[in-house]
């Protein structure tokens, strides 16, 4: 008796254990179903939407690839493209040459490091949204802060309204998003720069190395997948951006300042063409996607660790 | 000699690096006091340039007061955000410990298929399908409501949580469990009592997240929410900077948006270190 119950109840358990692993796809059902109907089922139908002409009301027919033919002749549309990846090079260096100094400026623990640390991140945490109201208040020719000051300080012979014409305009978005971010990329940066052993930068000194030179040969290389992370998340948040250009400049002056996002609503919100719009975002959406694939690229684990 | 050079080197180079920090953090943070500042300006003076920015003319809430007087008010406006931001902490942290969980410590057909494609979903640009969104929506009868707002926010949360979530889970020593099972555990007492109080931390990083993420988010509930009724925080702090409800009132803009910024770094200080953490798990993969 007791040697049979010895014998079967491995087998039982075994068998039981099987079953019992099944028990893990209900705990992960529920978030299956969000990503299934409200990601994987919207992916495929942008797919199918941009082979379509779909308004708003009424009836969508199939039209083929008539819509990317028209993306074609869009000119409105690659100049949003343009201006996004204008914006996308520039915010980025702008950012990075914010962001690095304060990295370096925070990474040693020192007397009061944590603070300083703590107030440059802190408009990091205040939404887009709430940045680009605050700026635009700042911005603004008579109730601003900016054209006001400059004038009372004799810098202006009047006000200048600063979001009037494209350079002042798109200075003053970079300068804002640039107080918004940098402390975020000034933190990844710092996990980086912390990273890198203590010994090794020694080393360098005993055997001369500048402090250029040891930047150079030691903390860049093993920098490598923090700053390909840092640079992708900034690419990728810009060639996204919306909030600012729609609530600082809603597209202007002149319609220069539309990004590819803001065309994309513009096409599919204010004008209705939902199947135009899909197409456009199927572009957008291979952008993105390319510039993961890169990413994934860049961050792979250097060869002979793991 | 040699020794009183260094000191006053050291002591050079700490006023240097004191006084960079300073003039850097007063530049970080300017803007937010000077706005935070502003906004108890009684409404005639909030409508002059903020120089100074704090109030000449007496110190008033009317900034505050009058924010209610456009459209549906900011109260409501306000209700909602608190609304949805709450629901999708809540909903968020459920959906992703349960799936956190059971990535970890089950193996069952198509897991790592389902991990894959949860996680892949960083990469499409949600901007892309909001369209397609706004259909499934309609077509569940969740269109123009906080709820189906929510939905969306826990779906653009989850590969960030579930995959903190999961290396939290594994992060859990087998032998625990093992201990507990002997016990007379099973699988739901076993995440309440036994698990979830050794991925606390993981799960304070993901509702932080959850909650600045739906707090913050603008572009979505631009686009699904269409009642006046139901705009959040951001939507309707933008409507009325556009002018929607007569001549812009900046002072009522400068009262929103410290409405909106607030809470956002009363939490952020609150639990920075969670949030950094959350940060570096993001950075180190």
């Amino acid at each position: 008796m007791t040697a049979i119950t010895a014998a079967s109840a491995p087998a039982r358990s075994r068998a039981g254990a099987g079953l019992r692993q099944w028990v893990g796809l209900l705990y992960v059902l529920p978030a299956v179903a969000l990503v299934t109907v409200f990601f994987v089922i919207p992916l495929g139908m942008t797919a199918w939407m941009s082979l379509n002409n779909w308004p708003l009301m009424g009836e969508h027919s199939f039209v083929g690839f008539d819509n990317y033919v028209a993306i074609l002749r869009d000119t409105r549309f690659w100049n949003a493209l343009r201006f996004t990846f204008y914006y996308t090079v520039i915010v980025t260096i702008a950012i990075f040459a914010v962001a690095f100094p304060l990295a370096i400026f925070i990474e040693k623990p020192r007397a009061l490091t944590n603070l300083y640390r703590t107030a440059f991140f802190m408009p990091a945490v205040v939404g887009f949204a709430s940045a680009s109201l605050l700026w635009s208040w700042l911005l603004n020719v008579d109730s601003g802060l900016f054209s006001p000051a400059a004038f009372d300080l004799g810098l202006t012979e009047k006000k200048v309204n600063l979001l009037a014409t494209f350079q002042p305009a798109f200075w003053s978005i970079i300068a804002m998003v640039v107080w918004k971010v940098a402390g975020f990329t000034m933190i990844i940066l710092m996990t980086g720069l912390q990273s890198i052993p203590q010994d090794l930068q020694e080393a360098a000194v005993i055997d001369g190395a500048g402090p250029f030179a040891r930047f150079k040969a030691i903390t860049l290389p093993l920098m490598r997948r923090t700053l390909a992370l840092a640079l992708i998340l900034s690419v990728a948040g810009s060639i996204l951006a919306f909030d600012q250009f729609y609530i600082i400049l809603r597209g202007g002056p002149r319609n220069q300042t539309l990004t590819a996002v803001y065309w994309i609503f513009n096409q599919s919100f204010v004008s209705f063409k939902l199947g135009y719009g899909a197409a456009l975002s199927m572009v957008l959406l291979a952008i993105l996607v390319a510039l993961s694939l890169i990413q994934l690229w860049l961050l792979r684990k250097p060869e002979g660790l793991d | 000699m040699a020794e009183a050079m260094s000191q006053s080197r050291k002591a050079g180079f700490s006023l240097a690096r004191h006084s960079t920090g300073i003039i850097a953090s007063v530049l970080f943070l300017a803007p937010i006091v000077w706005t935070v500042l502003s906004t108890f300006k009684p409404a005639q003076e909030a409508r002059q340039p903020p120089l100074p920015p704090w109030p000449t003319t007496g110190f008033s809430i009317e900034n505050y007061e009058t924010l209610n007087s456009f459209g549906d008010g900011l109260w409501v406006s306000a209700q909602n955000s608190i609304y949805v931001s709450v629901m999708t902490v809540l909903l968020s942290v459920l959906v992703s410990v349960l799936a956190g969980y059971g990535f970890s410590r089950f193996r069952f057909p198509f897991r790592d298929f389902f991990f894959v494609l949860i996680l892949s979903t960083i990469m499409i640009p949600f901007q892309s399908i909001l369209t397609p969104i706004f259909l499934v929506l309609t077509r569940l009868g969740l269109h123009n409501t906080l709820t189906g707002l929510v939905c969306v926010y826990v779906t653009l949360q989850l590969p960030f949580s579930i995959f903190m979530m999961r290396n939290a889970f594994d992060a859990v020593p087998r032998e625990i469990e093992e201990a507990a099972r002997m016990d007379g555990a099973n699988n739901v007492t076993m995440l309440i009592k036994v698990m979830l109080p050794l991925v606390w931390p993981g799960v304070v990083t993901i509702a932080l997240f959850a909650f600045l993420g739906a707090w913050n988010e603008f572009l979505a509930a631009l686009v699904l929410m269409t009642d006046q009724s139901k705009f959040t925080l951001p939507v309707m702090m933008t409507a009325l900077q556009s002018g929607r409800f007569g001549a812009i009132d900046w002072g009522a803009v400068q009262a929103g948006v410290t409405v909106m910024m607030v809470p956002c770094l009363i939490l952020f200080l609150a639990l920075q270190r969670f949030y950094i953490r959350g940060l570096m798990a993001g950075a180190v993969k």
